[in-house]
């Protein structure tokens, strides 16, 4: 597997091998599958739009819809309005969304199409909404879409003069369906109101009753959108993904606004957790105090089985940042910290984090890298475990090293979608997870004499 | 009474009725002979199940070959979505390389986008060479590179002088076409032009093949070259699937072309059969009888007695192998009814395994077929270039003046037509289909739904993007383009498989908690009569 990677590293200038990212694009459509009755539209060729329902259908195992301008070359030429145009008009009359939420690709953005403009001219039927997203595909990542893809819901859905609603509006950055319950149980047990945007709890994960329809039930309402600026106060997950969303916020309506991290591992769902109380001004629950406790527990429990264990975490940066924050809880070195998207950010988080545990000599820490790059940070020095999407399981083949896997996607494990890695609950499900890969090792590779029954 | 045709269609509005009208036939019941539109543009908005001319070219057709290493000129999306998606499987040969598990890309950033691209293209290629020191490389490029005008044909010949290896670059950026289809021959005339017939390894035995459009998915290549091998065929190069540079060379050498996925690969068939007068036979290895009916084509072709009677054997002892497997999983599938959307050559190749399990397929459709797939190639003369397929080039070979040779005379040929070898022709799928049946073409998500909520299928098979609506709606389902991480399903060892897979797609076990008890039990404890 993977044998003609090389441990010698040279710098590459101009080709990035096995990516650690992908495109804008896809984050804009899965944000938008986050809207009630929402069908993403990809303006460009049809190919991007049939890749980008293939990876989420095949991340979520759930269908994926969402409609493109399907241009042609001549399309490509005199630029793709009436593509825009007859494509609004199928969708309303066939699939029948309430929004339609357009996302540009490289190719309408490389001829320059006015998007903002062809849709101002466009016949919109009554009571349907249509918004429009950039999102070039050579700039950023997929993580940059999906934050474009929140900016324009907020600049073009949001209604200037909303009424105070005693709502808290959580942005919860590119999470999971189960994650997006998880929050939304914190919250209430903490006396809030909670509005997720987007929200994709039965969205992407809906149940089966035998009868298919195109829209789940779950996702954020629009006229709870339009009132988003009414909220008494925000909390945006993610430093990467969530920002450019909560400063615009904090713009248009002044909202009491908190950037936090994703609430993964003790410390960060602590953070979550504190906003929540000084938002509804309740006390913690004991409830969620147990939880806490027992995640706690189970840290100082199994800590013999992780302590200065290395690990490489690599994916997105939000899922990234706040996985290395619960391993370094275990106790565990984050050896190997990277991300594909080119956001310099990253590395200040981390590294900051990273000093917090005097870590700092020990750990590479890289954004705007990829996968061939930590593969041969391995081939020099290993780890014990790696943490994040399925394409790094062709490294832990080639090296044979446990792999755990998190993130996006995760196209060749089930279930996760549907269950948290947020809030103590999913803190314990994750430190379940990877202490069952590290101690599964352990076993595999003992001796016969060495074999413990009791662990 | 109207037709099931007729009521999905009368759901369009005007515009797109017009279209769609011509895009969908049921067998037998139309007021004119049956005949279909196709390879024209998808109606924007429709939700298709097609992809681009890039998924062609890069993710069907040159993606496979295992020593070349394909770089992706644009930004990282394209790239990264045709990475370890699409189960074309391969095994590095005696040099070591294997590419499929890799996934290079240029990456581009806005400044390409607006200085131009060819300096980064460069950079990658000469890191490529320092890293894998690959013998070929392919450029394929997506969307933005044909309209900033980065010239890939120019730089791929500055690397090949640079670098001494073969450097082969291909335009197809996504926009191209109205389909994959388009990609496919970008593809195809690339490989003709640089690398067929540039290598002089002869075949070592005298019944030589490639096969033609066989990607490996799920090892379907593997089974097939185990049979012909223990025929005594020997397989000179598969076209792609675990195909390489190296092989793929000299596959002019070989006696006779097998054609699998006629959509795909129907170009370099038809080239190869004008420049060295190689014939090709269209062939199903998809199927018991198919396979068999495919195996005697090409003894028959070959017309030695001893091979004819080597693959007799080779059939009897493989029937004999699968038999009470096959019987088994007949008992259990027997009566069902299937509907296959797949991208241009499986919905004909799945009947015929289908029938071998007594399963009748009511709906069949492709994604980037054109109407000789549907209808036979003896319509080709009747179709007429439009605006977007005259965008792609058509390369024209002539015989070569050294290796040229006809195998057989026009007459021979003619006389083997007559019995039943499917030689340098292919009659399309629905000249296979009964009155009734429903053939769609550019399927898109609304019909597919309608379809399975009206017609209901025992089963469906059909792609990704599919699979898990088709699912919910309680029609057993599997990808037929990736056989949901299956295989192989060519061939005798392949059937078995499938039949094997098909019942536990419909006979899984959770299908029986779809409704919960209390839906199916009366609530006795409401209150009669009152208000209500």
């Amino acid at each position: 597997m993977l044998d003609m990677t090389p441990g010698k590293v040279i710098e590459r200038k101009g080709a990035t091998i096995n990516p650690c990212k992908t495109c804008e694009p896809v984050g804009a459509m899965y944000c938008a599958l986050g809207i009630h009755k929402c069908m993403p539209h990809s303006h460009g060729s049809q190919g991007c739009c049939s890749y980008h329902r293939t990876v989420l259908g095949r991340h979520f195992k759930e269908p994926a819809i969402a409609t493109s301008s399907s241009f042609t070359e001549g399309a490509s030429v005199f630029g793709g309005r009436s593509n825009l145009n007859t494509s609004v008009k199928n969708i309303f009359d066939i699939y029948d969304p309430d929004i339609i939420a357009v996302h540009t690709t490289c190719l309408s953005e490389t001829i320059g199409d006015d998007v903002q403009s062809y849709l101002m001219d466009l016949k919109i039927p009554d009571g349907k909404t249509v918004i429009y997203a950039s999102t070039p595909s050579y700039e950023g990542s997929h993580i940059q879409g999906f934050a474009n893809m929140m900016c324009a819901i907020i600049n073009q859905l949001a209604q200037p003069e909303a009424i105070a609603n005693y709502r808290v509006a959580i942005f919860p950055g590119w999470v999971e369906p189960g994650d997006c319950r998880e929050l939304k149980r914190l919250a209430t047990l903490l006396g809030v109101n909670p509005m997720l945007l987007p929200d994709h709890d039965n969205t992407m994960d809906t149940p089966m009753t035998g009868r298919y329809e195109y829209y789940g039930n779950g996702g954020t309402r629009l006229p709870e959108i339009r009132q988003i600026g009414g909220s008494r106060a925000l909390l945006a997950l993610g430093h990467i993904t969530s920002a450019e969303a909560a400063s615009l916020m904090m713009k248009k309506f002044e909202l009491p606004t908190q950037l936090l991290p994703l609430p993964v591992g003790i410390a960060f769902t602590d953070q979550y957790v504190m906003a929540l109380k000084a938002a509804s001004d309740a006390d913690v629950p004991t409830e969620l105090e147990n939880e806490r406790g027992r995640m706690v527990d189970l840290l100082l429990d199994s800590s013999p089985y992780t302590n200065g264990k290395k690990v490489a975490i690599y994916g997105d940066p939000d899922i990234v940042y706040a996985m290395t924050s619960l391993c370094l809880e275990m106790g565990m070195i984050p050896k190997y910290v990277i991300t594909g998207t080119p956001k310099k950010e990253f590395e200040t988080l981390t590294l900051d984090l990273l000093g917090k545990y005097g870590l700092l000599d020990e750990c590479v820490v890289k954004a705007d890298t990829d996968l061939f790059y930590l593969h041969q940070l391995i081939k020099n020095e290993s780890v014990d475990l790696l943490l994040g999407n399925s394409y790094g399981k062709y490294i832990a083949k080639a090296e044979d090293i446990p792999i755990v896997r998190m993130g996006f996607p995760v196209l060749d494990r089930y279930a996760g979608p549907l269950q948290p890695v947020v809030g103590y609950r999913g803190g314990i499900r994750m430190v379940e997870r990877i202490l069952e890969a590290l101690m599964a090792r352990q076993d595999r590779d003992s001796s016969d004499e060495d074999f413990e029954c009791v662990m | 009474m109207s037709t099931q045709r007729e009521r999905l269609l009368d759901k369009y509005s005007a515009r797109v009725y017009k279209n769609r009208k011509e895009h969908i036939t049921q067998m037998e019941l139309g007021d004119t002979p049956d005949t279909i539109n196709a390879n024209t543009r998808t109606v924007p908005g429709i939700m298709t199940a097609r992809g681009c001319c890039y998924a062609g070219c890069k993710g069907v057709v040159v993606g496979p070959l295992k020593d070349v290493c394909v770089i992706t000129h644009g930004p990282i999306g394209c790239a990264y979505y045709s990475w370890g998606t699409r189960r074309n499987r391969a095994k590095a040969g005696d040099d070591g390389k294997n590419f499929v598990p890799y996934c290079v890309c240029t990456d581009m950033r806005p400044t390409d986008i607006v200085f131009g691209g060819e300096k980064k293209l460069t950079l990658a290629i000469e890191e490529c060479v320092q890293i894998f020191d690959p013998k070929c490389i392919m450029i394929c490029s997506t969307c933005p590179i044909g309209l900033i005008g980065d010239d890939v044909q120019a730089i791929a010949r500055i690397a090949e002088q640079q670098y001494g290896i073969t450097v082969i670059a291909y335009s197809c950026e996504g926009y191209k076409g109205v389909s994959q289809s388009s990609g496919h021959h970008i593809a195809n005339n690339g490989l003709m032009r640089y690398i067929i017939g540039t290598g002089d390894k002869k075949p070592e035995t005298k019944f030589s093949v490639n096969i033609l459009g066989e990607y490996n998915i799920g090892s379907d290549a593997w089974e097939e070259e185990r049979i012909l091998k223990r025929c005594g065929i020997e397989v000179v190069n598969v076209f792609t699937g675990d195909g390489s540079y190296e092989n793929m060379k000299s596959a002019h050498l070989a006696e006779l072309n097998l054609v699998m996925c006629h959509r795909s690969i129907n170009y370099i068939a038809e080239m190869m059969h004008t420049k060295y007068g190689i014939d090709w036979i269209k062939v199903n290895f998809i199927g018991v009888a198919a396979t068999c009916e495919s195996l005697r084509m090409i003894g028959k072709y070959f017309g030695d007695p001893k091979l004819i009677e080597r693959i007799e054997e080779v059939i009897a002892d493989e029937l004999e192998t699968i038999r009470d497997d096959m019987e088994h999983y007949r008992l259990k599938l027997k009566g069902k009814t299937a509907g296959i959307f797949s991208g241009g050559s499986r919905s004909h190749h799945y009947q015929k395994l289908l029938e071998d399990f007594g399963v009748e397929t009511v709906i069949a459709g492709y994604e980037f077929a054109h109407r000789d797939d549907y209808e036979g190639r003896d319509i080709i003369s009747e179709i007429k270039p439009d605006a977007d397929s005259k965008n792609i080039e058509e390369i024209t070979v002539e015989p070569d003046p050294v290796l040229f040779r006809q195998r057989y005379s026009p007459e021979e040929i003619e006389a083997l037509r007559r019995q039943g070898v499917e030689i340098d022709s292919y009659d399309g799928m629905m000249h296979e289909m009964k009155k009734g049946h429903i053939v769609v073409d550019d399927y898109n998500y609304f019909e597919t739904d309608e379809f399975i909520k009206k017609v209901r299928p025992d089963i469906f098979l059909s792609g990704l993007k599919d699979k898990y609506s088709v699912l919910k709606d309680g029609c057993a389902s599997r990808q037929i383009h990736s056989y949901d991480y299956s295989g192989p399903y060519a061939g005798f060892t392949g059937a078995v498989n499938f039949g094997r897979d098909m019942t536990m797609a419909l006979y899984s076990a959770a299908w029986q908690f779809v409704k919960a008890p209390w839906e199916m039990t009366p609530n006795l404890a409401g209150s009669l009569g009152g208000e209500a």
